[in-house]
């Protein structure tokens, strides 16, 4: 069973890549077909995911683990919403109330809280290292973040030069990092294609 | 066509690389970062803590998905070192497919380690499909599971900042490392050690997963090189006005 999972699995890796850079006919069809039932299966695992969080949430309530009330509210929100959800449809004004009303302002606190956390951890930065890079980093936000952000008096002056000169450096930078993501990327694909790394279960 | 060409090329490489360094392991550089995560799984068996590994939100239908994929191979590795502590490791992700890989790899570390008995699903988790529930999710298991090391590999956006703090908060080991340029950012900020750029694809390579991480490391180097003259000559031809 094992050999087959992995069987199937590189043969429909090789058959959608070769599909991707020869889109010819019977070849790009399976190819297409391949990413349709993938799309299928990875909705599939989202309930699997949802059937997860459940048991996990129901296993801390049994153990009357700390926190155990939240996986109530929890199971009992999941519940409602995806009950409501196939009755009514994801368009219903009762199903939009629970994203605007609910979601959206907690996700938006978070953003909130998000902004603090980062102000913080740059301050202690400078705590945890002191070197030349670390200097250059939080020299490099701060002086963006003067060059863009409002101001009562309009625009500092020299904010051109930061955002151009500046914006040039850090572009090179981020370019830079994103070519090794890119490889890195490359390589790992290649050693899943191969089925040398086999996080399907293979191996 | 140059797209295949580097795939072809790389492919090459990469099993002739993983061939010779079977025969002769490489020699790998110090990164502080995987220095400090061997150490710390060493302490979390002694101690009888948990690992705590978080996956991200790679999705693996786009390429966002290699950096869970480099995750997931490390998480083999480190589950099976970690195979006889009395605390499994326990994996969060925020994309239900690499869920089903996380506990599917963690049951194979298991299995290669001769301790299958020991798997648990539950230690396989999903925490959240959006950003912000991703995070909601996994702060309270870095709170209350004895978590003596965060391991954050994968792909974050700006939620990492949350989950860093989080780490520092409870005063453990942070190992983190992402795809995406901002929370690489946030990372340097908050990590004791942070990993740059494609230093998150060596990790295999540095728990000892085999090999073809090596392998990896080395083909990367060499196609880094290519492009750097590519771009180089590029740029030399545009100068002189050449049309390329």
């Amino acid at each position: 069973m094992r050999v087959f999972t992995a069987v199937f699995a590189i043969a429909s890796g090789v058959i959608v890549l070769l599909g991707y850079f020869f889109p010819i006919g019977q070849l790009d069809q399976l190819r297409l077909q391949l990413i349709d039932w993938a799309v299928i299966i990875a909705g599939m695992a989202v309930l699997l995911g949802i059937y997860n969080l459940v048991a996990v949430q129901m296993e801390k309530i049994r153990a009357q683990q700390k926190g155990s009330l939240y996986g109530v509210l929890l199971i009992f929100s999941l519940i409602i919403t995806f009950g409501l959800g196939l009755l009514l449809g994801p368009n219903h004004p009762f199903m939009r109330l629970a994203v605007d009303a609910v979601v959206v302002p907690v996700e938006a606190s978070l953003m909130a809280i998000l902004a603090v956390t980062l102000i913080y951890a740059s301050i202690r930065l400078f705590r945890r290292r002191v070197d030349v890079t670390t200097v250059l980093f939080l020299l490099t936000a701060v002086l963006f973040l003067l060059a863009v952000m409002p101001t009562p008096f309009g625009p500092i002056p020299g904010d051109w030069i930061i955002t151009q000169f500046g914006g040039m450096l850090s572009r090179g930078g981020s370019r830079g990092l994103l070519l090794g993501i890119a490889l890195g990327t490359l390589l790992t694909g290649l050693r899943v294609l191969f089925g040398i790394d086999r996080p399907y279960g293979g191996n | 066509m140059i797209g295949v060409g580097l795939l072809i090329l790389a492919a090459l490489l990469l099993l002739g690389l993983t061939l010779w360094r079977r025969r002769t392991p490489a020699t790998l550089r110090v990164i502080e970062a995987y220095e400090r995560l061997n150490r710390s799984v060493g302490i979390a068996v002694e101690n009888g803590t948990r690992l705590h590994i978080s996956l991200g939100r790679g999705n693996l239908f786009t390429a966002r998905g290699g950096s869970a994929f480099a995750g997931l191979a490390m998480l083999r590795r480190l589950t099976e070192r970690t195979s006889v502590s009395d605390r499994p490791p326990i994996v969060t992700s925020g994309d239900a497919p690499l869920t089903i890989l996380s506990q599917d790899t963690l049951q194979s570390g298991y299995r290669a380690a001769g301790a299958e008995e020991q798997y648990r699903f539950s230690t396989g988790r999903l925490t959240g499909l959006s950003p912000f529930s991703y995070a909601a999710g996994t702060i309270p298991i870095i709170h209350d599971e004895n978590v003596s090391t965060n391991i954050f590999i994968g792909d974050f956006g700006n939620e990492a900042a949350l989950l860093s703090e989080e780490a520092d908060r409870q005063n453990t080991n942070l190992i983190a490392a992402s795809n995406n340029l901002s929370a690489q950012a946030i990372f340097y900020a908050s990590a004791q050690d942070p990993l740059i750029g494609e230093e998150l694809f060596a990790a295999g390579a540095y728990v000892g997963a085999g090999a073809s991480h090596e392998a990896s490391l080395n083909v990367q180097d060499i196609l880094r090189w290519l492009i750097i003259l590519a771009i180089i000559i590029g740029a030399g031809l545009t100068i002189l006005g050449v049309p390329i």
